[in-house]
């Protein structure tokens, strides 16, 4: 219960971060905002890692096919979403 | 402090850095370097968690880098070439695409971490029963799995519709009435059809018989008209919760079974993933559902909101997987996805639940169109590069026409053009629901080259639009319609508008009379100091640019 607790509260305060943070970005930014937060987003990959990356016996070949399965859509946000908001918010930095 | 610890601070370097690539979103000056914090924060975030002890959990042997080596290169190699070939217009498609991917992903991760959490020899590895904190650590991973698959379908198949629709291969136009029919009797069937799934599993006692019976209720009350008696709206609301509520019951029940748990050793009944993948079905369906209907101008309020859930698909799984990286990063992204939503909505002043499941449309009491269009002027090029000689103040309004039409680039040169011959002073408005996304009008100019300090917010250049000599509006029709504030019976009445009808002289650039995505016409066109120029965008701002040239 303990664990679950701590981890609301984090999630909570960083719900209320994120607010904060986010109202300042200007509309003109709002789709690199998107982009930019989609990548984030793709953090999932942390978990892709450990699900595709665990071996042993024990371990169920299942998971280890849906963890890569899952680690290839995540490197695609991450990669892919990192690279598109670096490749408009050049633009906009430009003159 | 052992490994897993150091891995932890590594992730919270990671977290802070994602906050801070947030932070510096605010400002074009900053904003590059805010994205590439990020990028190092996942980089940071990846490398830990290779290094985490994680890993050895079911075997010393260390780490299966084929799987890994294989996931990250395909993604990667998919990733940087979609980022870098996409063309500036279709960048709503990508994001709604990498929002289902962000779905998808969280999804099979919850999947993965729950099929090996309940692998049978994960049990019988750890002798004895379960201690308490266990008990509680294996509730909320179910919990947190639940949610996650939810969440995580609803964003993916939402996705891929909105994807379809925004690259127009999912043209098909149902009646909403049918789609929400379909929601509805096919969620009550959902509803039963897992009570009745509860009791044929644990057998009729007086718990699963409550459940059942609740499930028959909750359909009742949520098929009820609602209008039929007050309170009826807050007790479905509540039907709608308890409904998920006994969704969460029937496929954590189905996953796991409570003498499973505390007879460790015993060959488990526990195999059955069918509920999940029920539950992930149903919640596609959903997402289907919930963007079928949606299309065209109320596309940035879904991609908003897609991109909200994608956030909090990820911190479920955070849940699933106890990891606080991906609950913060997940948190902050949800948080970024409701705000926009929000911004979205008040911009068109409709609600989030009118956007979802209304009709746009004509009310009866809509001016006819001819009527309406009686004393339109049309104009041409030359007449244009004529006034605009006399013209000290010119502003430009973008809509998603001028997406379709590529003419971003020509209405760059147009303005510096002007700029150099007669000195105007040019500046760009752009509502925030121009486009097909949150900001789509400011990516293109940006990528035309159009210095950022020229694109103005909606609310900046109402005040000064009266000053204007010239008003140009390029593919937008509905946020520059004055029915908005002067007809309160209008489908748009009420929604913030570009004042465009208050400047001197406003041309707008059309092919057509055609109305925009709310159907009603537009008064502006007919107006005394409005002029129709009938054309491509593109073409439209070509001739100009020749007519000045000649002149």
């Amino acid at each position: 219960m303990e664990v679950l607790i701590m981890l609301l509260t984090i999630f909570v305060l960083a719900i209320l971060v994120g607010f904060e943070v986010i109202t300042k970005v200007p509309p003109t930014l709002h789709t690199p905002l998107m982009s930019g937060s989609n990548a984030i987003s793709g953090i999932a990959i942390v978990g892709a890692l450990l699900a595709a990356g665990t071996i042993g016996p024990a371990y169920p070949t299942a998971a280890k096919v849906l963890g890569t399965i899952a680690l290839v859509f995540a490197t695609v946000n991450v990669v892919g979403g990192f690279l598109v908001t670096d490749r408009m918010l050049r633009m906009f930095r430009k003159r | 402090m052992d490994a897993q610890h150091l891995v932890n601070l590594a992730y919270l370097v990671a977290a802070v850095l994602f906050i801070f690539d947030l932070k510096w979103m605010a400002h074009p000056r900053t904003a590059v370097r805010g994205n590439r914090a990020g990028a190092l924060g996942m980089l940071i975030a990846v490398i830990a968690t290779l290094c985490s002890p994680a890993f050895q959990e079911y075997s010393t042997a260390g780490i299966g880098w084929t799987y890994i080596l294989i996931g990250l290169g395909v993604g990667a190699a998919i990733g940087a070439f979609a980022a870098l070939r996409i063309k500036m217009t279709s960048m709503p498609e990508l994001v709604g695409l990498f929002n289902g991917f962000g779905g998808a992903a969280s999804i099979l991760v919850a999947a993965a971490a729950i099929m090996a959490a309940v692998s049978s020899d994960y049990f019988t590895l750890r002798q004895g029963p379960l201690a308490a904190d266990d008990e509680a650590r294996i509730l909320q991973m179910q919990i947190a799995t639940v949610v996650t698959a939810l969440i995580g379908s609803v964003t993916l198949f939402g996705s891929f519709v909105a994807f379809g629709k925004l690259a127009e291969f999912l043209a098909v136009k149902w009646k909403l009435h049918t789609w929400q029919k379909l929601v509805k009797y096919g969620f009550m069937a959902a509803v039963i059809g897992g009570g009745v799934a509860y009791v044929a599993t644990f057998g009729f006692g007086l718990y699963t018989a409550v459940v059942l019976v609740s499930a028959v209720l909750m359909c009742v009350v949520l098929n009820a008209k609602s209008d039929s008696f007050p309170g009826l709206k807050a007790l479905k609301m509540v039907s709608l919760l308890g409904s998920l509520l006994l969704c969460v019951i029937v496929v954590l029940h189905a996953d796991m079974r409570e003498d499973v748990l505390v007879t460790i050793g015993k060959p488990p009944l526990i195999q059955d993933f069918s509920a999940f993948w029920a539950l992930v079905a149903v919640a596609g369906l959903l997402g289907v559902c919930l963007t079928f209907s949606i299309g065209g101008a109320d596309m940035p309020v879904v991609i908003a909101l897609l991109n909200s859930y994608s956030g909090l698909a990820a911190a479920a799984t955070g849940f699933v997987i106890n990891n606080n990286v991906l609950i913060i990063s997940g948190a902050l992204v949800g948080a970024s996805g409701i705000i926009l939503t929000n911004i979205m909505c008040k911009a068109m002043n409709r609600s989030l639940a009118n956007v979802m499941f209304a009709k746009l449309g004509p009310t009866s009491d809509t001016p006819d169109a001819e009527e309406v269009y009686k004393n339109v002027k049309v104009t041409s090029a030359d007449e244009i590069a004529m006034m605009l000689e006399t013209c000290e103040r010119v502003v430009i309004v973008p809509g998603y026409g001028m997406a379709v039409a590529q003419a971003q680039h020509a209405v760059r040169d147009f303005a510096s053009l002007i700029h150099e011959k007669y000195g105007c002073e040019v500046e760009y408005s752009v509502h925030p629901v121009a486009g097909r996304m949150p900001g789509h009008m400011n990516v293109l100019l940006a990528e035309a080259n159009v210095p950022y300090e020229q694109l103005k917010e909606m609310d900046e250049t109402n005040g000064t639009i009266e000053q204007a000599d010239m008003v140009l509006v390029v593919g937008a029709n509905d946020v520059v319609n004055p029915v908005a504030r002067t007809d309160p019976t209008s489908a748009i009445a009420g929604m913030p508008i570009i004042d465009v009808d208050r400047a001197r002289t406003v041309v707008v650039i059309k092919r057509s009379l055609s109305p925009g995505f709310a159907g009603i016409p537009n008064p502006l066109f007919a107006m005394d100091n409005a002029l129709m120029f009938f054309n491509d965008g593109k073409d439209a701002f070509v001739q100009i640019i020749e007519a000045i040239k000649e002149s």
